[in-house]
């Protein structure tokens, strides 16, 4: 490998990003554009029983105001489906303004579109819609008498019940120490900076354009064109730059039918733009939840049994649940195990992917009942998961891909300086602050796409090349780090390659979500930059005036454009002279690449960390601040070290909202969220952003993927909201079992 | 659209004389909150008056020891004013606590004490509030009440009023300054802030086209050791759960004079005259601190998620006043540290 590869290198689009000339789908000034707005349901449940459009349909520059009564019908009824495999990838299995239910508050019930913003939002609020309510279910106390245990979870794919392992009743019965505890959970937001957005724009010939911000170009196109009852030839997405997703453009909700069917009745091209209030119930949220732990161990604190089952709310027509029991079942050495999911359905629209899906609530369960497990034996908190630390994944008894949780454990504890922690809580302190420390792992499972993926790589004669994959940059880097991985590949500098994507023209890739994009682009894109460079190299080893002529292809390199021999260097010549020589503009390749299959054939597969935190809280007044977070992950190889670093930040800083700040709060009797804006969901502001170090520890793995990339996008906010609630526990003797953790908490 | 007509004015007559002509114009100065309130459709102004050339802009110091600030003056302006910083160093203190920088050097004096109440449902037309829509009920009553009111409530309306400005300055008896069309007023800034009761929509005695001036602060010497609590979730750009401006005289271990207000805890700016009243004669410890605080939140009420302010309220005037009279000296009778 090349020094490229992992090199803290600047991004490829910084300046396009900090200079404004980088376009996003809502900015695009296209000829006689036209703008919706959606009006919400102001009932989270009940019929629609009359919609008077008379006044907005009226108003100044107004062109059509479509209801359930007029909005042609979809082709398709959605299904619910992950985007990782490729597919249609509909958010939820149901399409608004289809008839007169309403299914949620903010469902769309009605879409205006005029020649400004600013006509179509005063429009919107002209419609009157009168609703015929019913009882609604929004919060999970309300429907707790009515859970059930779903079959499966997630679009079809997981069981609603983990396999069980052993008999962990009997495992709990027997241990000498036993722990049962219960967490809850705040709904929380991604809260992207830019909201959801789609252009729509038919042209003669009846194909549709699309500028969508999402995580997946194709998934946009295949979802749409199946709403539409259109081929997907007739379908092109465009996606260069999109403003952040954490999880909300992951799936695809209806804006962008909705903008297509807004465009084709006004014969204009029309953009659709969500509104920050709407971003709170147009694409899903991390779900309201409550997680039980049940532990049992011996006296040392070895695990015998380990029982987790989680209670969440989901809608009327998808059994969702992030899944939160996945990482939590590996993690540690039990030797029983049972785990499942039950839920409630409620008036809500399909929950969804946020940021650390799963593992984000599921590890805080975990992390934290350990660290109650910690102090009910009397074991430092690290030396009990070191205790429990398993070599195999507990599930299966196979071998992990790689780990390095270890590692993981010893340089995050150097960097904090663990040792020599005085475990009795509330006996540090410092003025007004009680101080404390507390630590976490961290898991987060690789995910793989289920199918091909793939990428392109064309040489030009003057030796710079151009890579594609249909990919959108949504600010982890991707763009970079795929310049990076070709560069390597094809043996070029850095300058010398392009790397593109964007667009659905482009070889097809899945949608970049729980942390697989850069696994799985990374793959497409190094195959078809090798697969290009040994071409080149055959090309030379057949050419009778090539110096390489007859050469063996394994034994030639290529450094900066130059294909020479290992052992003796002089010998070589570069890819410009072969392609000048024979006549040719250029050259191609395509890289598949074959995803591993889930099982890793036949090996675990999950990124470990470690966690530390340094907590302040206030005796009095029960603020509570981070002094200091330590993040040590294993995220197999790092293709960018700074934009590694960057994402494992963001994840953290994201930990410590979900710690002490994030809940999106229910009215109990509108049925709506009581703080949809970001002035009151609240997420850090520098001013909370402790002293942060990270490092990681490269470990190789071979099975996960060609170049071994686990992924920095999820693994960062996993576990660190346990440590924080764990130093909380060492600051103050008080062990807060809900997030978010908040001054009435610790008066 | 809803059309809405803007112009900018450069003497205060024009401006008084605009908008006083029609019932739907407004004064529009940083807009930080009125712009805001327009765009979701709880401001429905059609005419839009800007004051922000209006020559209101000075901070200046009063014979005596006041200090005089103008309506227009910014927010960081006012909190890097040196009179400011010196005499009333809790006023700059609750302005810089305030906000974000950015809001702060747009936002006006006179809009901070304009502002309205940060309550959800006043912000959410689709929701009953009264006191956006009189006779609708309140949604916050039962609803996600956990930033609202505990001092001064009625049953008609719990809000809090967000400003921290205001709660330094009905600390220090400041008065405001109006010009309108019937002429000029002088306005107690407690005075300003009426108590909810049946009529939470009447939120201050400003007419319409009556413009605030200025502030005016009069001399209060044991102010220039004042300070402002902020208790907020957050580091920065956070309303106030609760906070304190609080100065005190001290004359041999003994409160001679005390000044304390309220802000997080309550429906307008909250001088805790019963907690003065108490501290005023005691000795300058913390059991005098805990009984001043226990004798303002005594009649004190909650209405769920907002429980724990009654508790925050309290701890928050302990922690301000220790934090004034200097924590080194203070120890509780029991021998603990405070
Ligand atoms: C996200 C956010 C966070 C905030 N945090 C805080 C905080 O922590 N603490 C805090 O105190 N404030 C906070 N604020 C409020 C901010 O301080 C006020 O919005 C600001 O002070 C208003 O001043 P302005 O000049 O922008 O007023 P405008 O928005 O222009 O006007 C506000 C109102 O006052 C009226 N008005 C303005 N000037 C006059 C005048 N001279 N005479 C009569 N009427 C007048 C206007 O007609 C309007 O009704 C926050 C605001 C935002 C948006
Ligand atoms: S508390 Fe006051 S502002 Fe809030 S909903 Fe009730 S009446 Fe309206």
């Amino acid at each position: 490998m090349s020094p490229v590869l992992g090199a803290a290198l600047d991004r490829v689009d910084g300046r396009a990003k900090v200079t404004g000339a980088a376009r996003y789908s809502g900015e695009l000034n296209l000829p006689n554009l036209a703008h919706a707005v959606l009006v919400g349901a102001r009932v989270p449940s009940g019929r629609i029983i009359g919609i008077d459009c008379r006044q907005a349909s009226v108003a100044d520059g107004v062109l059509t105001v479509l209801t359930h009564l007029d909005l042609p019908r979809v082709a398709a009824r959605p299904k619910l489906f992950p985007s990782l495999f490729g597919l249609t990838a509909h958010g939820q299995s149901f399409f608004p303004m289809q008839d007169d239910v309403v299914h949620y508050a903010g469902q769309p019930v009605a879409m205006v579109v005029a020649d400004t913003v600013e006509r179509a939002e005063h429009a919107a609020t002209l419609v009157q819609v009168n609703y015929a309510e019913t009882p609604s279910v929004t919060l999970l106390d309300q429907g707790r008498d009515q859970t059930y245990e779903p079959a499966k979870i997630f679009g079809g794919l997981l069981p609603g019940r983990n396999p069980t392992r052993g008999d962990p009743e009997a495992g709990l019965r027997d241990a000498a120490v036993r722990l049962d505890v219960t967490y809850r959970f705040a709904a929380n937001h991604q809260n992207p900076i830019e909201p959801s957005t789609t252009t729509a724009v038919w042209d003669d010939l009846d194909r549709l354009t699309l500028h969508d911000a999402t995580q997946g170009p194709t998934a946009t196109q295949l979802s749409v064109a199946e709403l539409l009852g259109l081929p997907p030839t007739m379908v092109r997405v465009v996606s260069h730059y999109v403003g952040g997703s954490f999880g909300a453009k992951a799936l695809i909700w209806a804006h962008p039918t909705l903008a297509a069917l807004a465009a084709r009745r006004v014969g204009r091209p029309v953009r659709l733009v969500l509104s920050r209030e709407q971003m709170f119930h147009s694409c899903g949220h991390r779900e309201e939840q409550e997680q039980r732990i049940g532990l049992g161990a011996d006296r040392d604190g070895r695990l015998g049994a380990l029982r987790h089952d989680k209670t969440s709310l989901t809608s009327h027509y998808d059994d969702w649940a992030e899944t939160s029991l996945e990482a939590p079942a590996v993690m540690y050495a039990a030797a029983t195990y049972a785990g499942g999911y039950r839920l409630a359905r409620g008036n809500t629209i399909t929950p969804t992917f946020t940021r650390g899906p799963g593992a984000a609530t599921g590890m805080f369960a975990l992390e934290s009942a350990m660290d109650e497990l910690a102090y009910e034996i009397g074991v430092d908190p690290l030396e009990l998961r070191l205790r429990n630390h398993t070599d195999v994944d507990p599930s299966t008894g196979n071998p992990w891909s790689s780990k390095g949780l270890r590692e993981c454990y010893q340089r995050g504890a150097e960097l904090f300086g663990w040792s020599g922690r005085d475990p009795r809580p509330g006996a540090r302190r410092d003025g007004d602050w009680l101080v404390g420390t507390g630590m976490a792992s961290a898991a987060y499972p690789v995910a793989a796409p289920m199918n091909p993926q793939r990428a392109r790589a064309r040489m030009y004669a003057d030796g710079s090349a151009v890579v594609e994959a249909g990919i959108s940059e949504f600010g982890t880097g991707a763009l970079t780090a795929m310049t990076q991985v070709a560069a390597d590949g094809l043996g070029l500098p850095f300058d010398r390659v392009r790397f593109v994507g964007g667009t659905t023209d482009l070889p097809n890739i899945a949608a970049a979500v729980g942390s697989a994009g850069s696994g799985a682009t990374s793959s497409a894109v190094h195959l078809a930059s090798t697969g290009l460079r040994d071409q080149l190299v055959g090309q030379a080893v057949a050419d009778a005036r090539s110096p390489l002529h007859n050469a063996d292809p394994a034994g030639i390199v290529v450094r900066d454009g130059r294909m020479c021999l290992r052992d003796s260097p002089q010998t070589g010549e570069t890819y410009v002279e072969l392609l000048r020589r024979n006549h040719m503009p250029d050259v191609e390749a395509l890289g598949v690449w074959q995803p591993t299959p889930p099982d890793g054939g036949g090996h675990g597969m999950f990124t470990f960390g470690a966690q530390f935190a340094e907590v302040a809280v206030d005796a009095d007044l029960g603020l509570v601040r981070v002094r200091r977070l330590v993040g040590v992950f294993a995220p197999g190889r790092v293709l960018n070290r700074r934009t590694a670093h960057s994402q494992l930040m963001g994840g953290m800083l994201w930990g410590l909202g979900q710690a002490l700040l994030e809940a999106t709060r229910m009215d109990p009797h509108t049925g709506r969220w009581a703080n949809a804006s970001l002035a009151d969901y609240l997420v850090p502001v520098n001013a909370d952003v402790p002293d942060i170090t990270i490092d990681t520890i490269e470990v190789p793995d071979s099975v996960v993927n060609p170049l071994g990339v686990k992924g920095v996008g999820e693994i960062g906010i996993v576990g660190t909201s346990a440590a924080i609630a764990n130093a909380v526990h060492h600051a103050t003797g008080r062990r807060i079992r809900h997030l978010p953790i908040t001054v009435e908490d610790l008066l | 659209m809803r059309p809405v007509s803007y112009s900018r004015v450069a003497d205060v007559a024009t401006a008084i004389g605009t908008v006083a002509a029609d019932p739907d114009s407004t004064f529009l100065a940083g807009g930080t909150t009125e712009v805001d309130l327009q765009r979701i459709h709880v401001a429905r102004s059609k005419r839009l008056v800007d004051i922000n050339d209006l020559p209101l802009r000075q901070v200046e110091e009063l014979p005596g020891g006041g200090v005089r600030i103008g309506a227009v003056a910014r927010m960081s302006d006012v909190a890097q004013a040196l009179p400011v910083r010196r005499r009333f160093p809790m006023v700059s203190e609750a302005l810089l606590l305030g906000a974000s920088p950015q809001l702060r050097n747009m936002a006006s004096i006179g809009g901070n004490l304009m502002q309205r109440t940060r309550c959800g449902y006043f912000r959410d037309v689709a929701a009953p509030c009264n006191k956006r829509e009189p006779g609708t009920g309140c949604a916050a009553m039962t609803g996600v009440n956990r930033g609202h009111a505990v001092l001064g409530t009625s049953e008609y309306c719990i809000a809090t009023h967000p400003s921290d400005l205001a709660v330094a300055l009905v600390a220090l008896d400041a008065v405001v300054l109006t010009q309108g069309p019937a002429g000029h007023r002088q306005i107690p800034a407690d005075d300003f802030y009426p108590m909810p009761g049946e009529t939470p929509d009447r939120e201050h005695p400003v007419a319409h086209g009556e413009l605030v001036v200025a502030v005016e602060i009069p001399p209060l010497p044991m102010a220039s050791t004042s300070n402002y609590l902020k208790v907020r979730d957050r580091e920065s750009y956070e309303f106030a759960l609760a906070s304190a401006a609080v100065a005190v005289s001290l004359d041999a271990g003994v409160v001679t004079d005390v000044r304390l207000a309220l802000g997080g805890v309550a429906t307008k700016p909250w001088r805790a005259r019963r907690a003065e009243s108490v501290l005023v004669g005691a000795p300058a410890t913390v059991e005098s601190f805990r009984a001043a605080a226990d004798a303002e939140l005594a009649d004190a009420v909650s209405h769920g998620m907002n429980a724990y302010k009654i508790e925050l309220g309290r701890r928050t005037i302990v922690r301000a006043l220790r934090t004034v009279t200097g924590d080194a000296r203070m120890v509780s009778d029991d021998g603990n540290p405070p």
